[in-house]
C-alpha cells in the first residue's frame, strides 16, 4: 500500500532490543491483545516503535510525492469547478502528509529527519506515485483506483494499535470519503462523453490498473514484516486480502462505467464467489520500488528542489521569530 | 550549516460555543501567530471550529506513563467519592 | 454602453484578476517552502478561483448569452481578458510571490469594501463574501512581508528586489477607465483616487514595519485593463484552455 517498501526485507538496525526483558514484551502484547490502545510516551519494544516511524513516515512520504502526479494537471483541469475539486483533494493530501509526520514524530523522530532521508532515498514512497498522469482521464482513475485501494488499506488504519496513528488515520479517512467519488464521477463523465473522452478513460484504465494492484503490496508469501505487523496490529489484513477485495468491488464499477479491465484472465469463481486475475509483473513491481519506475527520478528532483528552494525561506521566518522574541524579552 | 527547524505546536479546537477545546493535531511554525494561521488553515478546512488554541508542544508539561499507576491508582479506591457508593432507600426524593 | 454593460464588464474583470492570480498560485503547488504554507496556498487560490467563478456567473447572467463561467475561463482569447498585469506575473521565488499577492491584495480589499456599498445588490454580495476572504489572505501575506523583510539578511535583499521590481505594476490599479468611471458614476463604485490614497498608505505601513524601503517613482506599466498582456500571459492562457478547445463541445 502507500507504506508497501515495509514488505521488502530490510538490513538489521541496531537497536536497543537487548534491554527488552521477556516480561516487558509480554505485558505490551497482553495490551495489544485487549485492544488497548499504546500512546505516545507508554513502554514499547524498540521494533515495534521502529515499524511504526517506517510505516507511518512512508504514509506521509506517499501523500507528499502524491500530490505531484495530480497537481500536473491543477493548472489545466478542464472546468473551474473541477479545477477547484482537484485543488481541495491535492491540499488535502498535504494536510494527511502533515497529519501523518505529526504522528510519527509523537515516536521521537523529527519532521526533518523523516525529509531528510526521503530526500536522500533512504525512506520510500508508493510505487504508484511514480507513474505518469499523462491526460485528463489519469486523473478520474487516480481518484477511482488509487484512492479506492488505499481506502481499503486505511479504514481498518483507523483501529490501529499505536493511538496517534489511529487517530490520524481517522481523521484522513473522513477527508479521504470524497476522493474516490470525484475520481470515479471524472471517469463516468467521459465514458459517458465523446468516443475520444471513452478511448482517454480506457486508456487510463490501461495504464493504472497494475500499478494499482501492486499498490497492495508483495504476495503474503512474499512479505517479510507481516506476521510481526498483524501481531501488533499495527496491520490486520494480509496484502493479498486487501488486493483481492479491491478487485472484486472494482471489476463491478468497471463494468458500470462499460470500461475493460486489462486482464485477459479476469474471470469470476462462482465456488469462491472471488474475480481471478493474472499473475502481477513482480519485476516492474521491484523496479519501480527500487527507483527505475517512469518518474522516480523527477518526482524527487521536484521535492528535493522545492526542500532547497524554500530553505531561504524557513530560515527567514525562523531569525525574524528569534528577533522578536528577543525584543519582548 | 544544519537549518534549524520550526518548532512544534499542538492545536486545540472548539467545534462550537458550549463545548470545551479538545486536541486536534500538530504542526510546525516559526512564531505563534504563524501557528495560528497554519492550525486555521489545516485543521478547520470543513469549518471544524469556532475558537483555537496553539500552544507549543515543548510548553505543555505531561504525567510520565511510568508513573501512571502511582499517579492515578490512589483514587481508584476512594470509591465514596461517586454517589452511586450510597444507599438511599426507595421512596426518599430529591436526594 | 447600458448599465447592464458596465456591470458585465466590471464583473468580468473582477473575476479575470482573481482567476489568473488564482491560476499562478495553482502552479505553485506542491512546491512551497513548507508543507503547512501548502494548505494555506491551496485556501487562497480556492478562495480567488471561487471569487472568478461568482463573478463570471453573474457577468453571464448580466449578459444573458447564456456563457457560463466556464465560457469566460476556457474559450475567451487572451486579449479579452482584462486583469491586471501584476497578478499574470510569473511565480519567481517564494519572496516574489508573497510581495505580488500582499500588493494586490491591499488593493483588492479596498475595491472589494467599496463594492459592499455599491449600489447593484448582487456584486455587493458577492463583495461582501470576498472581502471576508480577503481580510485573511491580507493579514497572511502582511505576516510574510514582515518575516521575509525582517528575517535574514538575504531574505530581506530578496525581497526588496521583489517590491522594486513588481512595482511597475502597481500604478495600472488606480489610473480609472471609462470602465471605472462608469462604475463610479452608474453604481456608486469605488473610488480609486481615494484607494490610491489608502493603498499607498497601507502599503507604505506594512513596508517600513518590514524594515523595508518604498520603491522610488517611477515609469508605471499598463495595459492589462483594456487586454493588452505581457508576454508571459498567452502561456497562462495557453495552458489553462488547452484541454476544452482540443476538445470543443465536451462535457467535463
Amino acid at each position: 500500500m502507500y507504506t508497501q517498501g515495509l514488505d521488502q526485507a530490510e538490513k538489521k538496525e541496531a537497536g536497543g532490543a537487548g534491554k527488552e526483558s521477556a516480561e516487558q514484551l509480554a505485558a505490551f502484547q497482553a495490551r495489544i491483545d485487549v485492544e488497548e490502545k499504546i500512546e505516545a510516551k507508554d513502554w514499547m519494544p524498540e521494533a515495534y516503535r521502529r515499524t511504526l516511524i517506517r510505516q507511518i513516515s512512508q504514509h506521509a512520504h506517499s501523500e507528499i510525492i502524491g500530490m505531484q502526479p495530480e497537481g500536473n494537471w491543477l493548472t489545466r483541469a478542464p472546468t473551474l469547478k473541477r479545477k477547484a475539486i482537484l485543488l481541495a483533494k491535492v491540499q488535502d493530501e498535504a494536510g494527511h502528509g502533515l497529519y501523518l509526520y505529526s504522528a510519527a514524530e509523537t515516536l521521537g523522530v523529527s519532521r526533518d529527519r523523516m525529509v531528510a532521508d526521503l530526500l536522500s532515498g533512504k525512506a520510500k514512497y508508493s510505487s504508484i506515485f511514480n507513474y505518469p498522469t499523462l491526460t485528463w482521464a489519469d486523473i478520474g482513475a487516480i481518484g477511482w483506483l488509487v484512492d479506492g485501494a488505499a481506502i481499503m488499506n486505511q479504514i481498518p488504519l483507523c483501529r490501529c494499535s499505536y493511538g496517534p496513528y489511529a487517530r490520524a488515520m481517522v481523521r484522513v479517512c473522513k477527508e479521504e470519503s470524497f476522493h474516490q467519488r470525484q475520481g470515479f464521477e471524472i471517469m463516468l463523465t467521459l465514458c459517458r462523453g465523446t468516443d475520444e473522452q471513452k478511448a482517454m478513460a480506457q486508456d487510463a484504465l490501461n495504464r493504472f490498473w497494475w500499478p494499482a494492484l501492486m499498490m497492495f503490496g508483495p504476495n503474503d508469501s512474499n512479505s517479510t514484516h507481516s506476521a510481526q505487523s498483524m501481531a501488533w496490529k499495527i496491520k490486520r489484513f494480509s496484502n493479498d486480502e486487501l488486493r483481492q477485495k479491491f478487485v472484486d468491488i472494482t471489476v463491478r464499477q468497471a463494468d458500470f462505467l462499460g470500461l475493460r479491465i486489462p486482464d485477459d484472465e479476469l474471470s469470476f469463481n462462482e465456488a469462491t464467489g472471488h474475480y481471478e486475475f493474472s499473475e502481477i509483473d513482480w519485476q516492474e513491481f521491484f523496479d519501480v520500488i527500487a527507483g527505475n519506475g517512469p518518474c522516480n527520478k523527477e518526482r524527487m528532483s521536484k521535492r528535493r528542489k522545492a526542500h532547497e528552494d524554500g530553505a531561504w525561506v524557513r530560515e527567514a521566518a525562523r531569525a525574524f521569530a528569534d528577533k522578536r522574541s528577543a525584543q519582548a524579552a | 550549516m544544519s537549518e534549524q527547524v520550526w518548532p512544534l505546536y499542538e492545536v486545540f479546537i472548539r467545534t462550537r460555543g458550549g463545548l470545551s477545546h479538545r486536541h486536534a493535531g500538530s504542526l510546525h511554525a516559526a512564531d505563534d501567530q504563524m501557528a495560528l494561521d497554519h492550525a486555521r488553515d489545516t485543521y478547520t478546512r470543513r469549518s471544524e471550529g469556532v475558537s483555537l488554541w496553539v500552544v507549543r508542544s515543548d510548553r505543555i508539561v505531561a504525567s510520565d506513563p511510568a508513573e501512571t499507576a502511582a499517579f492515578f491508582e490512589p483514587a481508584a479506591d476512594k470509591i465514596y467519592r461517586h454517589p452511586t457508593f450510597y444507599d438511599i432507600p426507595d421512596g426518599v426524593e430529591n436526594l | 454602453m447600458r448599465p447592464e454593460q458596465t456591470l458585465t464588464a466590471y464583473a468580468l474583470r473582477l473575476g479575470d484578476s482573481a482567476l489568473i492570480l488564482g491560476q499562478r498560485m495553482v502552479e505553485l503547488v506542491a512546491a512551497y517552502p513548507e508543507l503547512e504554507e501548502e494548505l494555506a496556498n491551496a485556501n487562497f487560490a480556492l478562495d480567488y478561483i471561487g471569487q472568478a467563478r461568482l463573478f463570471y456567473t453573474y457577468a453571464g447572467e448580466l449578459e444573458g448569452a447564456g456563457r457560463s463561467e466556464d465560457d469566460f475561463a476556457y474559450f475567451r482569447p487572451e486579449h479579452e481578458f482584462r486583469n491586471l498585469l501584476l497578478v499574470e506575473q510569473p511565480n519567481g521565488h517564494f519572496g516574489d510571490t508573497i510581495v505580488r499577492q500582499f500588493l494586490f491584495d491591499v488593493y483588492y480589499l479596498l475595491v472589494l469594501e467599496a463594492l459592499t456599498r455599491c449600489s447593484d445588490r448582487r456584486l455587493a454580495e458577492i463583495a461582501a463574501r470576498a472581502e471576508k476572504e480577503l481580510r485573511y489572505h491580507l493579514r497572511h501575506c502582511s505576516q510574510w512581508l514582515l518575516r521575509l523583510g525582517d528575517g535574514t539578511e538575504e531574505s530581506h535583499q530578496k525581497v526588496q528586489q521583489s517590491l522594486d521590481e513588481l512595482w511597475r505594476y502597481t500604478g495600472e490599479m488606480f489610473a480609472a477607465d471609462a470602465l471605472d468611471d462608469a462604475m463610479r458614476t452608474l453604481f456608486d463604485g469605488p473610488d480609486l483616487g481615494a484607494i490610491a490614497a489608502e493603498w499607498h498608505r497601507d502599503v507604505a505601513a506594512v513596508v517600513d514595519e518590514a524594515t523595508l524601503s518604498m520603491p522610488p517613482e517611477q515609469h508605471m506599466a499598463s495595459g492589462g485593463k483594456k487586454g493588452v498582456h505581457t508576454e508571459h500571459f498567452g502561456y497562462l492562457i495557453a495552458e489553462m484552455q488547452n484541454l476544452p478547445r482540443t476538445y470543443p463541445g465536451a462535457t467535463w
